[in-house]
């Protein structure tokens, strides 16, 4: 195909409109340096891993190649199934928590008020902020006898948490803190809806008296869904392959009560250095986020076909 | 006013001020415990001002010259991973917007699910191979994975919505492509770049995955040495909190200084890689 058009007569180029000649390949060059980055630091990772999870591969000893056993071992790795039990839960709650959160704020912030764009900037300090930076006081706040955390459940008359420090309570308090941290993205892209939706609807239904709740419930949420599902989709990546909070504050403990996938896989790269084995737990944890978001994108499609059908 | 919209005001102020408070308590908490000799970091009940503040904790940080290796390390990996992904990044967002190629797009879909440590396995082998390891080159081109993908995505973005029309006319009076990019699309595209180039710096500066790794004892950068200071200090709070602020101030510093361009450009879909 492209080299029939290449192979056209100059007679013909010539008659063709100046437009014509704006169009490829003459971009490629600005691609090209690019190109050869993506293909360094991202398409060659990815290969390299998929072959060396075939292999036995351990740091200071030579490699065999081993074929799908990496594999057949995840299903039979107690450590590994828990992971990824422990990462479910956390990624739901790291879901819902900020779209509700999100939502709300995203309702407020959408009001003019003065000093809405400082405190905008305030609000999204969170997610800005480096979050080890960030895990290290919450660690602080966390401490069962000194923490500030533990004296503010007092004043409302609440007995003291383990938080971080017992398994019971490990996975809600590391999600607290997630929620606190992302709940601004959400936000951020509601707001965006938020802006983009028309007034008519309003003004018709202030007219036929509708209340706050209703307003909200039947034309601001409708409205919104398909950026609240981005958010979502986007908050469900993030909270999946979250590593930074949950290894600052507990390296998966205690003893393995909040070890998700992505710590599992650290711990069994680079400190077994079972290079591996660890391939093959990212091959099946991007894997994993690819069905999850494959199934969310599915939901979505159900929902649409619904509304529709109810619609009809 | 009528009471009614007084009471509107009034609920609303409410709402911003519950809305706004988990994010300005939590900072002032941290800037409290880092203004606090160890006295009062270990009192019960709290105390949140002290008599006495504890200067001290931010220039003990400071004047250890680790400390002044470590900002190093992080001002060379950062600078250099932003200023290598503006140098390919930019380009290449301006070739994929005119040439309509949204399928490209893909990769940087790819590269924005992939875990980092995915990254870090394969690549970790190779700076071995090469040699690398104790260096900050590793570090330099593993950030790449951030910035990258970010100023492509925002850059793909901001190219789409500048107009053909004075790129066209200056291709008709004899322009070259690259002529055309560098004094017509490009002087255009300035306040996409500053969005692309805030977003790069303040992901790669945040990073810590992958110096976990890659970093040795002379080549950690902040959020490492920050993590590291945890297992040798676990009691003394003032200096380490202290540390933790000195590490995110200059990003906190920038979300409120360029709070308008960061709110574009992670709108636009481009948030945080790795």
């Amino acid at each position: 195909m492209s080299a029939l058009t290449q192979a056209t007569p100059a007679a013909a180029k010539s008659d063709a409109a100046p437009e014509k000649e704006l169009r490829p390949p003459s971009y490629w060059p600005f691609v090209v340096p690019a190109l050869v980055v993506v293909l360094a630091i991202i398409i060659f990772p990815w290969l390299f891993t998929i072959w060396m999870s075939l292999n036995e591969w351990k740091v200071g000893s030579p490699t065999t190649f081993v074929g799908p056993s990496n594999y057949l071992r995840l299903t039979s790795d107690p450590r590994f199934l828990e992971s990824v039990g422990h990462t479910m839960v956390y990624t739901v709650l790291s879901v819902v928590l900020p779209l509700v959160f999100g939502t709300l704020a995203a309702v407020v912030f959408h009001q003019k008020f003065p000093g809405r764009g400082f405190l905008r900037g305030i609000f999204i300090m969170p997610m800005m902020a480096t979050p080890v930076a960030i895990a290290l006081v919450w660690t602080m706040m966390f401490h069962p006898q000194l923490g500030v955390l533990n004296y503010l459940l007092s004043l409302v008359g609440l007995p003291p948490q383990l938080w971080v420090f017992h398994p019971a309570t490990v996975i809600p308090s590391l999600v607290l803190v997630e929620t606190w941290q992302w709940t601004p993205l959400v936000m951020l892209i509601v707001l965006g809806g938020l802006a983009a939706i028309p007034t008519e609807p309003y003004e018709s239904a202030q007219i036929d008296g509708a209340n706050l709740w209703q307003v909200f419930r039947f034309i601001t949420l409708p409205l919104i869904m398909p950026f609240l599902f981005i958010a979502g989709m986007i908050r469900m990546i993030d909270a999946v392959k979250s590593f930074d909070i949950i290894f600052a504050i507990t390296q998966g403990g205690p003893g393995s009560a909040s070890e998700t996938i992505n710590i599992y896989l650290y711990s069994v790269a680079f400190t077994y250095y079972d290079l591996g084995y660890g391939s093959a737990i990212a091959v099946v944890f991007f894997l994993l986020i690819v069905a999850l978001a494959a199934l969310m994108l599915y939901m979505r499609q159900r929902m649409l076909w619904t509304e529709i059908a109810r619609g009809a | 006013m009528t009471p009614r919209q007084i009471l509107g005001q009034i609920g609303l102020w409410f709402s911003v001020l519950v809305i706004v408070s988990p994010a300005i308590l939590f900072f002032l908490w941290m800037a409290s415990l880092s203004l606090k000799f160890e006295v009062d970091n270990a009192a019960y009940p709290p105390v949140f001002i002290p008599e006495h503040i504890a200067w001290k904790n931010y220039t003990d940080v400071l004047a250890s010259n680790r400390f002044l290796t470590y900002f190093f390390n992080s001002l060379i990996v950062t600078g250099s991973a932003t200023a290598l992904a503006l140098i390919v990044g930019v380009p290449a967002g301006y070739g994929i917007a005119r040439m309509a190629a949204h399928k490209s797009a893909i990769v940087i879909l790819i590269a924005r699910i992939t875990p980092g440590l995915s990254y870090l396995i394969p690549l970790f082998i190779l700076f071995q191979w090469l040699g690398l390891l104790g260096t900050l080159v590793p570090q330099v081109i593993i950030h790449l994975v951030v910035t990258v993908p970010i100023v492509i995505w925002i850059m793909i973005g901001y190219f789409e919505t500048t107009p053909m029309e004075l790129e066209e006319a200056a291709l008709i009076d004899g322009a070259t492509r690259w002529q055309v990019f560098s004094h017509v699309a490009l002087p255009i595209a300035k306040p996409g770049i500053a969005v692309a180039f805030i977003l790069a710096v303040i992901f790669s500066w945040n990073n810590f995955v992958f110096g976990i790794v890659l970093a040795g004892r002379e080549t950690r950068t902040l959020p490492v040495a920050v993590y590291n200071m945890i297992s040798f200090d676990q009691l003394s709070w003032g200096p380490l909190a202290a540390a933790a602020l000195i590490v995110t101030f200059p990003v906190l510093l920038l979300t409120v200084v360029a709070q308008r361009q960061i709110v574009a450009g992670l709108t636009a879909g481009a948030v945080k890689g790795g």
